[in-house]
């Protein structure tokens, strides 16, 4: 009769734990929460410490925030997003990731979030329904440190006759100077010109997706071909400005060439915030990534950009490389009320007062929307020349040719051929040659 | 008391088969459906038929990883049984400091394949730094990076399966043979290896089924670098699902196959090696 009893019990416990949990969870989902998915870690502390607290603050709304780690946000948004619980805001990285997550994305239309965008053709729309805003424009060309360039401009042995950096117009005359500047490395006190070129897994975006923009949108240019629009295949015309600069990168690095393999994005900006390499190629938000090292030796003054350089023919008017990957949806599969919230959290962010003294100085963005005066505009010194390159007279800024690109495939083949190239296991014609096939197959998979 | 058993089987069982129900056969079954559809999320699709399957050989990915990871199981069922039969055999001969040599051999194990795989990475870096090359160079690099890893994390733990087996020997049975005048070869030949039978059946099912689904050391030693040349099935299978738009139910369809695969390979296996155990 005991042992009966005993089990009885047992049985109830169990009943009720499992009815508790269920009671727990519907009292979560009931509170006032957005879920905000975040892409970019490196201002993943931001959203947690500083602007969280403060939205809750004023509205009473939590906002929860989850980044996924360095270059696995699709795979992490597609978990997320089948979780009873899915995010209510998150990141799309243009045309090709919009056709991912349209199935999910609600109509922005008549949110304030979008209202308050100046240029509403920035936005990705389908079908007449706006889809994702923008929210950070950024900019990407060569990072140098202007002390290292003025002792190499001081030396009197120098073989160049131009006297400062910015003077460095095309590519002629970048590899002069940064060939000389190898040749004088231990007076200039670094151990190479540019900093490691990153080829370890998941660290090769700088090269597959951002170097590669500059011969694709010059492709892309001379064929007439629109920004957005569908490219079934490509010449890589541009193939041999490509190597142009990559082997200018390998020849003139920190890291001798058969180790790069084990360096890391983040290794080429220590290196570059410690002095020991004079450039580095990257955009305005690798900003934190300099200002923030421990023993940083960068001065904010002496942190300048410089276009891509290829030797392109008319190089001397392009700027630097300005676009962006960052739009936001709002998940269609959210409660109204949520989706409501998620469109007041945004517009919070970026309009009021409290909101654009952290999206200019927290988070550093360079914004597309009509609520930011000129005196808001952020202050660190990479977004500034972002913003002094755009308003150059006479050059024009390069766009974001790289959403044509058509899967992520295409990038990871064309990085590891890279790879391969830098190590000697491939040509340059084969390297050529995986661009354009593997270009042909991807086109024909996704479309 | 065996009445009393059958009465409340099904009662404690319950736990069990439900953590088995949630955590196994329902992903299994949801994993077997999806792959005949074309879906972004798992909870949306749409019913496509074979098609995903046709995709799976558009390009020779899934059959070049199959390849490799059959090279890295066949020579590392090889050297991590051979390796640890050799520990066991050692480690039974009541030298001084048994127990504390068979701790250090299993300790390895205890450490997660992620943390394993970042550590020889490291060290094969460090090694292969003396001649300007890393790890990544070069797909033989990563090869034999693989199999040294895991013949340093599963040596310890077969080595533990033979040693319980070669202590299981009858001693009758080692001095009747000594008797009859066995030397060391005939010993192992004729007594040690058909008595530790099932030792052998079990490493060898282990070692093979480590080898073929391998997932989170190739991960971290490689990630399948340079260009996919040591991208193992598992991990070509989660990169098809989670790393390319549109390929979800290609990757379920090849992770399908993958299951068949090895239930095949290891029930074959485990027919091959029963046959050949004795009664002692």
């Amino acid at each position: 009769m005991k042992k009966h009893l005993l089990v009885v019990l047992m049985i109830v416990s169990l009943v009720m734990s499992t009815a508790l949990f269920a009671a727990g969870s519907k009292e979560a989902a009931a509170e006032k929460e957005v879920y905000f998915l975040n892409f970019k870690p490196e201002i993943a502390d931001v959203y947690e410490t500083k602007i969280a607290p403060a939205f809750e603050a004023e509205t009473g709304i939590k906002l929860k925030v989850v980044t996924a780690a360095s270059g696995t946000y699709a795979q992490t948004l597609k978990s997320e997003i089948a979780k009873s619980n899915p995010p209510v805001i998150f990141q799309t990285n243009g045309p090709v990731g919009m056709k991912e997550s349209k199935g999910y994305s609600a109509d922005l239309t008549n949110t304030g979030f979008y209202k308050i965008l100046s240029d509403k053709s920035m936005a990705l729309t389908d079908e007449g329904k706006v889809l994702a805003v923008p929210y950070a424009v950024e900019g990407y060309g060569i990072i140098y440190n202007d002390a290292i360039m003025r002792k190499y401009f001081a030396l009197s042995s120098k073989a160049v006759s131009i006297n400062s950096a910015d003077e460095i117009r095309n590519f002629a005359t970048l590899k002069a100077v940064v060939e000389d500047m190898t040749k004088h490395k231990s007076e200039l006190g670094i151990q190479g010109v540019f900093a490691s070129t990153s080829l370890s897994a998941g660290n090769q975006w700088r090269w597959q997706t951002h170097l590669v923009n500059v011969p694709l949108h010059f492709e892309l240019r001379d064929a007439n071909i629109a920004a957005g629009s569908k490219v079934p295949e490509i010449k890589f015309t541009y193939s041999a400005n490509m190597k142009n600069i990559w082997d200018l990168y390998l020849n003139n690095s920190t890291t001798a060439v058969g180790l790069l393999g084990s360096k890391s994005v983040d290794d080429s900006m220590a290196e570059f915030a410690l002095g020991q390499a004079a450039m580095v190629q990257n955009g305005n938000w690798g900003a934190s990534q300099i200002l923030g090292v421990k023993g940083n030796k960068v001065a904010d003054a002496d942190i300048k950009f410089l276009p891509i350089y290829t030797g392109i023919a008319g190089e001397e008017k392009s700027g630097l490389n300005v676009g962006t990957e960052n739009y936001l949806c709002i998940n269609s599969n959210a409660s109204a009320e949520q989706q409501a919230m998620a469109d007041q959290f945004l517009t919070w962010l970026f309009s009021s007062d409290t909101g654009k003294q952290f999206v200019k100085n927290d988070l550093m963005f360079i914004t597309p929307f009509n609520t930011f005066k000129d005196d808001e505009l952020p202050t660190d010194p990479l977004a500034k020349e972002v913003i002094r390159w755009m308003n150059q007279p006479g050059v024009t800024s390069v766009p974001w040719a790289f959403s044509v690109i058509p899967s992520e495939e295409w990038k990871n083949q064309f990085g590891a051929a890279l790879a391969e190239y830098s190590v000697e296991k491939k040509t340059w014609a084969q390297v050529e040659s995986v661009a354009v096939e593997a270009w042909k197959t991807e086109y024909a998979l996704t479309n | 008391m065996q009445k009393s058993i059958q009465k409340y089987f099904a009662l404690f069982a319950l736990p069990g088969l439900l953590c088995f129900a949630i955590a196994f056969l329902v992903p299994m079954v949801m994993g077997v459906v999806l792959s005949f559809f074309k879906f972004s999320t798992v909870t949306d699709g749409t019913f496509i038929g074979l098609e995903n399957y046709r995709r799976i050989f558009i390009n020779n990915d899934f059959t070049s990883a199959l390849w490799f990871t059959i090279q890295f199981t066949i020579v590392s069922v090889i050297t991590i049984n051979l390796g640890a039969f050799f520990l066991a055999l050692l480690l039974t001969r009541e030298i001084k400091g048994t127990n504390l040599f068979r701790t250090i051999f299993f300790m390895p194990n205890l450490i997660g394949g992620i943390v394993l795989g970042w550590i020889w990475q490291v060290i094969i870096n460090g090694v292969l730094l003396k001649s300007g090359v890393t790890i990544v160079s070069d797909p033989k690099y990563g090869f034999w990076g693989l199999v040294v890893l895991m013949n340093w994390q599963n040596i310890g733990y077969m080595m533990v399966i033979y040693i319980a087996g070669i202590q299981n020997i009858p001693h009758d049975l080692i001095e009747a043979a000594q008797i009859d005048g066995a030397g060391k070869i005939t010993m192992l030949k004729s007594v040690i290896l058909p008595s530790i039978m099932p030792s052998i059946t079990i490493c060898s099912f282990l070692t093979l089924t480590n080898g073929f689904k391998l997932f989170d050391q190739n991960l971290a030693l490689t990630a399948g670098d340079p260009g996919k040349q040591t991208e193992m099935l598992a991990l070509n299978i989660f990169n098809t699902f989670y790393g390319r738009t549109g390929f979800e139910g290609v990757g379920q369809a090849k992770a399908v196959l993958f299951t068949i695969l090895v239930a095949l390979i290891a029930l074959t296996q485990l027919r091959l090696t029963r046959s050949k155990e004795v009664e002692a």
